[in-house]
């Protein structure tokens, strides 16, 4: 009976999400967690639904308590009150070791996660990404590609305050950047995050990443994105004014196509690297690696 | 001025003179030599409500820009420093000077004292609130504007703010002053004053709240006093502390930011736990369920809170280990609080319930604060941390907490003991309008940002994609009713105080009020106790 309800509930649930219109983030629901395209994103979004789940079974049965007392033991009912009951030493040792058990259960797999997420070992590339007041910078460690990404132009003009342009007219307002960072497809990418002015985080949903670009640090991160797309995100951690436009945008392109990518990057900046003197970029690999 | 019980065995002098005669100051001099607990306590509570509003309209200037996307009212700067001055203001402003009211007029009451121990320190502490926060907020009007580095102040972003910087930290400076100096006098008031016969064991759960505050607040506010002036010596001296150029770290400010911070989270909610603990048994008709476990599990909490700190900083790149370790410290603290919510549970369990206005506050308390709850052990899963962190699910998680909270708590004890400070009932049918409005308003306000967060907004930001625009309408719309509901209650506030029908000594007379605030007549006597008052089984807790 209760069974056949939960199905039923399911269904409509799931009819509800599928009229809902499609968003602007890849795989994004409207109100829950993107579910993903890389291994560790799935585990995430796995952890968050069961602790999600978890959490609604305590809520049924504590909420479910508590109204039932609202009803049951209204005065207006002709409730009498049992002054009597004041402590129980056999239900307090009782509600607070089932939570510890239930704590355990979820640490569990949270751990094996965390332990996923933290290995950047074995990774076939690396990318230098560091946060600048209001940009992203990003090098290809060993290849000599490095460029800047920022908000791109469109977003950038409706966002002015009294520009007259809507921003439903806007595709990804605040979300696109002028140049994407670029990768291939089912490739471990080690990430190595910094700052360069103040505290910024790199987040990108769908890779469930987010690392802090801390000035004097470099911290790690890796993502193997299996599907090819477009994806969205932004920093994370307040940065100044603009914190709200510096998004972050990824594509993810097929080995081949992203090898066609690198070269083309690769002729582009060999004959500037000749003449501008900033971007050096064998010399500038090499003081960051590690 | 009839006592209007003696069945209880308190020795009640003619308290009758002290309410017109000399030792009563009267004029300004009455408020700005204060040294009685009552007047300090309302000069708290009307200080704080102050704060509550203004905080409000800076809430209400972001809901307004968040109402649609595109920047409509305010340049992204000034948005910035909203959040930031929102957050010091309701924290430091509203809801801990509430609670230092609520203990001061409350403490000495519960425990049978004439006064607070400190009596001339309550005054120094209360009157340096007004400055630090006129200092706060007067550098909206130095060059660059008021403080917009977000409240946790982070170098080196904290680091570029201009002249409002200084302003800033000396106002936190002295707003910690003024902290420790409650918290003392709450320690030194409860060790020292309670009459005789009333063991520890015996002392209100509210009293045994704020006691153990009082000990974080004492342990926290000197840490958060030392990042800030490091802060302003990596500005103005050359120091450095939090630069990398000069071997400093700024992740070590985080450290010690959140080392008071995490504390801080406790020391605005454990006097509003004690707050419902005093509530709930009253319209339950029973006595408080599980009083010790109560008391321990508030004392756990109190331990676990120094210990938890990095779970603000998963994102920060901690080791492996340290993420493991803060994970599961943080998870922990699930128990006592659930200890917390079993108990007050079980409480109603088998009772015989009326809903006053403080009881709907409570009971919308226990639900709402546990929603809280439950965001918060999400939160505390470092792997998920990760898509949490520093969106708008946050926000949601800590206005669960601290808005249908800590500020619905306070709500309730001032609908509570309103009656026992004005000596007059108040209007229900107002009463309970502003409840249900802000009940359910509360939730439009923030349950939607439980969803733009999962959906991936950000925090502190003032502009977002039209993905993020339906959710956020409804959480603004919420917000604008929610915040003119407020209106309501100063009005109940402002008649009651001016008159209504006359609240007895016990003012729920159909009720079972445990505590000796009980005792004396409303309103209560200038001077509370001038002789300690004789302790029975029926003016303490009954459980002992
Ligand atoms: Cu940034």
């Amino acid at each position: 009976m209760f069974d056949v309800n939960g199905k039923k509930l399911t269904a409509v649930l799931a009819g509800l999400v599928a009229t809902l219109p499609a968003w602007g983030y890849q795989n994004q629901s409207s109100y829950n967690m993107t579910q993903g395209v890389t291994p560790v994103a799935h585990e995430v979004y796995a952890l968050h639904m069961i602790i999600f789940w978890v959490c609604v079974a305590i809520a049924v049965v504590v909420f479910g308590a508590m109204i039932y007392s609202l009803i049951a033991f209204r005065r207006s009912n002709g409730a009498v009150a049992d002054r009597t009951l004041t402590h129980s030493t056999k239900v307090e040792i009782i509600w607070t070791t089932i939570p510890v058990f239930i704590l355990i259960a979820m640490a569990i797999p949270a751990a094996k996660t965390l332990i996923m997420m933290e290995d950047t070992r074995n990774s076939e590339m690396s990318i230098k990404i560091t946060g600048h007041q209001w940009q992203w910078q990003y090098e290809y460690l060993g290849e000599g590609v490095m460029f800047y990404s920022r908000l791109s132009q469109n977003s950038n003009e409706a966002r002015q305050r009294g520009s007259g342009i809507d921003p439903a007219t806007v595709k990804d307002y605040l979300l696109s950047v002028d140049h994407p960072l670029v990768v291939p497809v089912d490739t471990k990418i080690r990430v190595l995050i910094t700052g360069n002015d103040v505290i910024h985080a790199w987040w990108v949903p769908d890779f469930a990443i987010k690392k802090d670009a801390i000035p004097g640090f470099v911290n790690e991160s890796w993502f193997k994105a299996e599907k090819v797309g477009h994806y969205l995100g932004q920093c994370a951690e307040l940065c100044g004014r603009d914190h709200g436009f510096m998004p972050i945008n990824v594509d993810v392109l097929s080995k081949e196509d992203y090898a066609k990518w690198l070269a083309d990057k690769k002729a582009a900046a060999a004959p500037a690297a000749a003449t501008a003197l900033n971007v050096s970029a064998p010399a500038a690999t090499a003081a960051v690696a590690p | 001025m009839a006592h209007a019980h003696t069945h209880d065995g308190v020795n009640h002098l003619d308290h009758s003179h002290d309410d017109h005669h000399h030792d009563k100051p009267t004029g300004i001099g009455r408020w700005l030599y204060a040294t009685n607990h009552k007047d300090i306590g309302t000069m708290y509570l009307v200080f704080s409500l102050i704060m509550f509003f203004m905080g409000g309209a800076m809430a209400m200037v972001i809901r307004a820009e968040l109402w649609s996307p595109g920047l409509q009212f305010v340049d992204p700067l000034f948005f910035n420093s909203m959040t930031t001055t929102h957050a010091l203001l309701m924290i430091f402003g509203a809801v801990m000077p509430a609670f230092v009211g609520l203990a001061n007029w409350m403490i000495p009451l519960q425990v049978g004292a004439p006064d607070m121990a400190l009596p001339r320190m309550n005054n120094y502490s209360f009157w340096i609130l007004p400055f630090a926060f006129t200092l706060l907020l007067s550098s909206f009007f130095t060059a660059g504007g008021g403080p917009a580095g977000g409240w946790t102040m982070y170098p080196p972003l904290a680091l570029q703010a201009g002249t409002s910087f200084p302003l800033m930290i000396f106002a936190i400076h002295l707003m910690g002053a003024s902290s420790i100096m409650g918290a003392i006098n709450v320690i030194v008031t409860i060790m020292n004053m309670r009459a005789p016969g009333l063991t520890l064991l015996k002392l209100p759960i509210f009293c045994w709240a704020w006691l153990i505050t009082a000990y974080l607040l004492i342990a926290v506010m000197p840490v958060l006093a030392g990042a800030v002036t490091m802060l302003l010596t990596d500005h103005y001296f050359g120091t450095s502390f939090f630069n990398p150029a000069g071997g400093g770290d700024p992740v070590m400010y985080q450290h010690i930011f959140w080392f008071f911070g995490h504390p801080e989270v406790y020391i605005l909610i454990l006097p509003a736990f004690g707050i419902v603990s005093e509530i709930i048994p009253t319209f339950s008709r029973k006595p408080l369920f599980g009083y010790e476990a109560m008391i321990y599990a508030t004392a756990s909490i109190a331990f676990l809170s120094f210990i938890v700190w990095a779970h603000h900083m998963f994102t920060t790149g901690m080791p492996l280990a340290g993420q493991m370790f803060f994970m599961m410290s943080t998870m922990l603290i699930a128990v006592p609080t659930g200890v917390k919510v079993f108990n007050w549970t079980t409480t109603m369990w088998k009772g015989s319930l009326t809903f006053e206005p403080p009881m709907l506050f409570s009971l919308a308390f226990l639900f709402l604060f546990t929603i809280g709850g439950f965001s918060g052990l999400m939160l505390a899963i470092a792997p998920a941390d990760f898509q949490y962190q520093d969106t708008y699910f946050v926000v949601a998680h800590f206005h669960y907490v601290l808005v249908s909270g800590a500020v619905f708590a306070i709500m309730a004890s001032v609908y509570y003991w309103l009656p026992k400070w004005t000596g007059h009932m108040y209007s229900m049918a107002l009463a309970k309008t502003h409840f249900w409005l802000s009940a359910v308003f509360v939730n439009v306000l923030f349950f939607p940002q439980h969803f733009l967060g999962l959906a991936g907004m950000p925090r502190r930001i003032p502009d977002y994609n039209t993905q993020f625009t339906d959710w956020n309408r409804v959480s603004s719309l919420g917000g604008f009713v929610f915040g003119l509901s407020q209106i309501l209650f100063v009005i109940v506030i402002i008649q009651c105080v001016r008159g209504g029908p006359k609240a007895s000594a016990k003012v729920w007379d159909d009720a079972t009020p445990e505590g000796l605030e009980w005792t004396v007549d409303s309103p209560a006597p200038y001077h509370s106790f001038e002789t300690p008052p004789v302790i029975t089984e029926e003016n303490t807790h009954p459980s002992h």
